[in-house]
């Protein structure tokens, strides 16, 4: 305050206190949400192809590859990669589909439940392969697009398993409950389930894949730039920058956790969706 | 030169005031889960024939709970 009441407005203040505010006193820039957004490599407009883009391409192709040459021969008794692919599939119907919608209505949800975890997953975990290093569902589109096609199936099915109406009526006037409650009820049902539930799936996957790229981010940069530092005769610096790089592998393994978890996650919470709009809640 | 950065560089303390929003963003979600997964062991200790069904319905409830930190992380980003 008192510095603020003898200098006035246009005067230059000098020293090194409002450097040190204005420019940071050393050079470490941290990552930030710029991390994120690539030039396209060519074409324009929508159909411009940047790195995500190439990404998400390269990550479709190598699950159709997987997937295409584990399954093009089904033994009886699965052998190899057979094997390992029947066991997440098998994790997909029985953990999710079975355990939440039941056993009959989840084998119709089977593939569309599958088809989601592997390839969230596949979004995901390009957050941790070198040479990629970062996570196309850390950008809106792909997550935003999942939740619109999970929102649109769990309305469809609804109005298709119990009639529109009904299904209108079960989700917006849920019954037993006294008839003035509806004014206050009926809007916050409204919002919660026809808004809140695409929006809160769209933002839960979006926001955990930027904050554990900008985490990995972080660990990386601030371990190069404190290796870096016997360049200005500060040596003790790297001892810092080896716990920075030993806690970065720990958060590359979390990483892995995080991906699986959340591809887990939006599958679960569909199949809930799902199983919801089939028959109404008692 | 306006005030408020003098006022800044005189308090010593700088930053954006979005991590401060984060932090307490992060209250409410952190004892939450914590409440959650420990009553989810409670009850899987107890019956551990029920783990399938409460391992299910507990990341359920971290989905749900995970989502209020998760839209503060965002919020500050928005709303710079």
């Amino acid at each position: 305050m008192t510095l603020a009441s003898t200098v006035g407005p246009d005067d230059v203040v000098e020293g090194p206190v409002l450097a040190s505010v204005s420019s940071p006193p050393d050079g470490y820039v941290p990552p930030s949400i710029e991390e994120f957004f690539y030039d396209p490599l060519f074409g324009s407009g929508i159909f411009a192809v940047n790195r995500i883009v190439l990404m998400m391409l390269l990550m479709t192709g190598a699950l159709c590859l997987l997937f295409g040459m584990g399954f093009r021969r089904p033994q009886v008794v699965p052998r190899g990669l057979q094997n390992v692919l029947e066991t997440g599939t098998e994790f997909v119907r029985t953990q999710i589909g079975d355990e939440v919608i039941g056993k009959e209505a989840s084998r119709r949800f089977a593939p569309y439940l599958t088809a989601l975890f592997f390839f969230v997953l596949a979004m995901n975990i390009t957050s941790i392969i070198p040479g990629l290093n970062l996570p196309v569902n850390g950008l809106a589109a792909l997550p935003l697009l999942l939740a619109v096609i999970t929102w649109v199936i769990y309305n469809v099915q609804g109005a298709k398993s119990q009639g529109l109406g009904h299904y209108l009526r079960n989700s917006l006037f849920p019954p037993g409950i006294p008839k003035p409650i509806y004014l206050l009820v009926t809007p916050i049902e409204f919002i919660s389930t026809f808004l809140l539930r695409p929006i809160t799936l769209f933002i839960r996957l979006l926001a955990n894949m930027i904050a554990g790229h900008l985490i990995l981010g972080l660990f990386y940069s601030a371990s190069t730039y404190l290796f870096l530092g016997y360049q200005d005769g500060r040596w003790w610096t790297a001892l810092f920058g080896l716990g920075s790089f030993a806690g970065a592998i720990v958060f590359t393994f979390f990483e892995a956790l995080v991906a699986a978890l959340q591809a887990y996650i939006f599958t679960l919470l569909t199949a809930v969706y799902l199983a919801g709009s089939l028959e109404p809640e008692h | 030169m306006d005030a408020s950065l003098i006022l800044a560089a005189e308090d010593a303390i700088s930053g954006n005031i979005n991590s401060v929003g984060y932090g307490l963003a992060a209250i409410g979600p952190g004892i939450g889960i914590g409440i959650l997964v420990g009553k989810a062991l409670e009850g899987i200790a107890r019956q551990p024939e029920a783990t399938g069904v409460l391992r299910t319905n507990m990341f359920l409830g971290i989905a749900f709970v995970e989502a209020l930190a998760l839209i503060g992380l965002v919020a500050g980003f928005l709303f710079t």
